[in-house]
C-alpha cells in the first residue's frame, strides 16, 4: 500500500505550522503502511547557504567534531544541528559538491539524505507517530514538503529504503506503487552517471527524474516523459526547491485525492489525510486523472 | 456503549428520534455494530453520521430498510453489502462505494472515486458527482446512475444491471462486457473489447426513463443517451486464437 501526504503553501502565514499539518498527515495515514516514514521538509534560508542532511546508525561518534573536521577540510564556516539519527550541516552553497566529497572521506559510514539549499530529509524505520516524534518535525517551518508511509514490497525494511528519495540538488520523490523495469533502467542510469545507493524501485525513479533534469528538462517535461519510460504502478509527489508535482500512472489503481485553496495544494494517498486542514470545507477537491502532469511553483 | 442521541427521555416517540452517531466520538465499530443490532421491524430507522472524514467502511453490511445520513466525506467501501439500507452521502466517497450491493439505494452528493458499486447485486447507486475509474466493474445487477462524468475501464466484465452517465465515459467503456446495459448521454473516450454502440428501442427508453425518475433526475431526456451493450463474440473460444495462448 503504502500512504503519501503532500503540502505546498501559498499563504506565507501558514509557514511556521508546515511540519505540525504535514505531521498530522502523515500520521493518519499510518495504517497504509507502518514499516518506515520520512518527511522532506523544504525551507530556504539565508542566501548563499546550502544544506546536507546526513544520517548514521552510530550518530554520536559520526556527528562528534564533523563541524570542525569538515570546515577544515572545504576552508569554510560549518554549523550543525542534530536531531537523533540524522544531522543538517550548513555550508557555504557554493561548497556542497566539495563538502559532499569530504565528508564521504571524513566519515564514510555516514549515509546522505538530501543535499541543496532548502531540502532536508527525515525518514528512518518504525511508525510514522514514532519517526515524527523522534525528528520534532511539528516544529519545523517551511514553504512546501512531501511525507511517505511505507510498506515495503520491492527492497528490504531499512532507513535508506525508507522514502523520499533524493537523487539531485532540492530533488525527492516518494512513490505508491511498484516498478516492474526498475533494474533495466537503473543499468542505463549508471551509465548517464547516476549513483546508487539501494536495490530500491522509487530509487529508480527519483533518478530517472533527477537525470532528465540534469539533461535539462523542467519538473513537469520529466513528469511527463516518466510516463513513457517507467512500467508498472505508481502515484509519484516530487518535491523541488520552488515545486511540487503529481503523476500517476494510466491504470492509476493507487489512490489519490488533492485539494486546493487560496492557502495551499494539498496531496493525500486518502481523504482522511486532508480532512483537518484549515478550510478544508470550502476547498476544491479533486482525484487527479491518470497520465496527467501536475504541478505548481512558487 | 455510548451512544449520543437527539432525545433523551425513554418514551415511545423516543426510539422513532434519529439516532446520531458522531464518529468523533464513538468508534465506527459501535456504529457498525449498532446498526447490524437492528431487529427487523425496528422503530430505530433513521440514522445520521457525524465527522466521517474520510473513515473507511461508513455503514457496511446495513440488513435493515434504514436510512443513514453521513455528514461529510467517507472513505473505502462505505455502504459495502448494502441490502436495504437508505445511505446518503453528504460528501465524497472513496474507493469501493456500495461494493456488492444487495438491494437498497446509496447517493453521494459529490464524487466517488475509484471501483463504485463494484460486483453490485441489487440496488440503485446514485453519484451526482464525477466518478472515477472502473465505476461498476464486474456488476452483476446492481443499477449505477451518473450525474457527471465516469473514468476508464468502467462496467469492465461487467454482468447485469444498468450503467447510466449523463456526463462523459473514460477509455474502454465496457471492457469483456456480458449483459449489463450501458447508457451514456456525453462522450465516449473509447470502446473496451466487445462493446458496441447499440440500438435504443422503446424497452430501453422506458427502462432508462424508470432509472432517471428513481434516480431523481428531472433535467435529462432518454432520447438524449446511447445504448452500448455487448457483441457477444468473446462468449465462446475462438478455435483460431488458441495460438495466441
Amino acid at each position: 500500500m503504502c500512504g503519501i501526504v503532500g503540502l505546498f503553501l501559498k499563504d506565507k502565514s501558514l509557514e511556521p505550522r508546515l511540519g505540525a499539518l504535514l505531521s498530522e498527515m502523515l500520521v493518519s495515514l499510518t495504517d497504509r503502511g507502518p514499516d518506515s516514514a520520512g518527511i522532506a521538509i523544504y525551507d530556504s534560508g539565508a542566501a548563499g547557504h546550502g544544506k546536507i542532511t546526513i544520517q548514521s546508525s552510530t550518530p554520536k561518534a559520526d556527528f562528534e567534531g564533523l563541524e570542525a573536521d569538515l570546515g577544515k577540510k572545504i576552508g569554510a564556516k560549518v554549523s550543525s544541528i542534530v536531531k537523533s539519527t540524522h544531522a543538517v550541516l550548513d555550508v557555504p552553497a557554493d561548497k556542497l559538491e566539495e563538502a559532499r566529497a569530504a565528508i564521504a572521506e571524513l566519515r564514510p559510514n555516514v549515509r546522505l539524505m538530501g543535499v541543496g539549499e532548502a531540502i532536508e530529509i527525515y525518514k528512518e524505520v518504525g511508525l510514522p507517530a514514532d519517526v515524527v516524534k523522534r525528528f520534532d518535525l511539528a516544529r519545523m517551518g517551511g514553504s512546501h514538503g512531501i511525507g511517505h508511509t511505507r510498506m515495503a514490497t520491492e527492497s528490504a525494511v531499512t532507513t535508506l529504503g525508507a522514502h523520499p528519495f533524493s537523487t539531485g540538488p532540492d530533488q525527492c520523490l516518494v512513490h505508491n506503487g511498484s516498478l516492474s523495469n526498475h533494474n533495466n533502467l537503473r543499468r542505463e542510469l549508471i551509465r548517464d552517471g547516476m549513483r546508487f545507493e539501494t536495490e530500491n524501485d522509487t530509487e529508480v525513479a527519483a533518478a530517472y527524474l533527477s537525470s532528465k533534469i540534469a539533461h535539462g528538462q523542467n519538473l513537469g517535461e520529466a513528469l511527463q516523459s516518466s510516463l513513457e519510460d517507467l512500467d508498472g504502478f505508481f502515484t509519484f509527489v516530487v518535491g523541488t526547491k520552488n515545486g511540487f508535482g503529481v503523476v500517476r500512472d494510466p491504470i492509476a489503481c493507487k489512490p489519490a485525492v488533492m485539494a486546493e485553496t487560496d492557502q495551499y495544494v494539498a496531496f493525500g494517498s486518502e481523504y482522511r489525510a486532508l480532512a483537518n486542514l484549515p478550510g478544508i470545507e470550502e476547498a476544491r477537491v479533486w482525484e487527479p486523472e491518470p497520465s496527467t502532469v501536475y504541478f505548481w511553483e512558487h | 456503549m455510548n451512544i449520543s442521541n437527539v432525545a433523551t427521555a425513554p418514551s415511545r416517540e423516543a426510539s422513532f428520534a434519529r439516532r446520531v452517531f458522531d464518529l468523533g466520538e464513538n468508534s465506527l465499530r459501535e456504529l457498525n455494530q449498532a446498526l447490524h443490532d437492528l431487529a427487523p421491524g425496528s422503530n430505530e430507522t433513521a440514522w445520521e453520521v457525524l465527522n466521517p472524514k474520510g473513515s473507511h467502511s461508513v455503514a457496511v453490511g446495513v440488513d435493515q430498510p434504514v436510512s443513514i445520513d453521513v455528514r461529510g466525506s467517507v472513505g473505502y467501501y462505505c455502504g459495502g453489502m448494502n441490502a436495504g439500507g437508505a445511505i446518503t452521502v453528504h460528501g465524497s466517497a472513496g474507493p469501493g462505494v456500495g461494493e456488492n450491493m444487495m438491494s437498497g439505494r446509496i447517493v453521494v452528493k459529490g464524487d466517488a472515486s475509484q471501483y463504485a458499486g463494484a460486483t453490485g447485486r441489487g440496488g440503485l447507486l446514485v453519484i451526482e458527482g464525477n466518478a472515477s475509474s472502473r465505476c461498476g466493474i464486474s456488476m452483476k445487477g446492481i443499477d449505477i446512475v451518473v450525474r457527471g462524468n465516469i473514468g476508464h475501464m468502467s462496467a469492465f466484465m461487467a454482468q447485469s444491471g444498468n450503467l447510466v452517465v449523463l456526463g462523459d465515459a473514460g477509455d474502454a467503456l465496457g471492457d469483456s462486457i456480458y449483459e449489463a446495459g450501458l447508457f451514456v448521454r456525453g462522450k465516449v473516450k473509447s470502446l473496451g473489447a466487445d462493446c458496441i454502440k447499440k440500438e435504443m428501442r422503446p424497452e430501453h427508453i422506458a427502462l432508462l426513463q424508470d432509472l432517471l425518475d428513481r434516480a431523481g433526475i428531472r433535467d435529462a431526456r432518454p432520447q438524449e443517451f446511447t445504448r452500448y451493450g455487448s457483441a457477444r463474440t468473446l462468449y465462446n473460444f475462438n478455435i483460431d486464437n488458441a495460438d495466441a495462448y
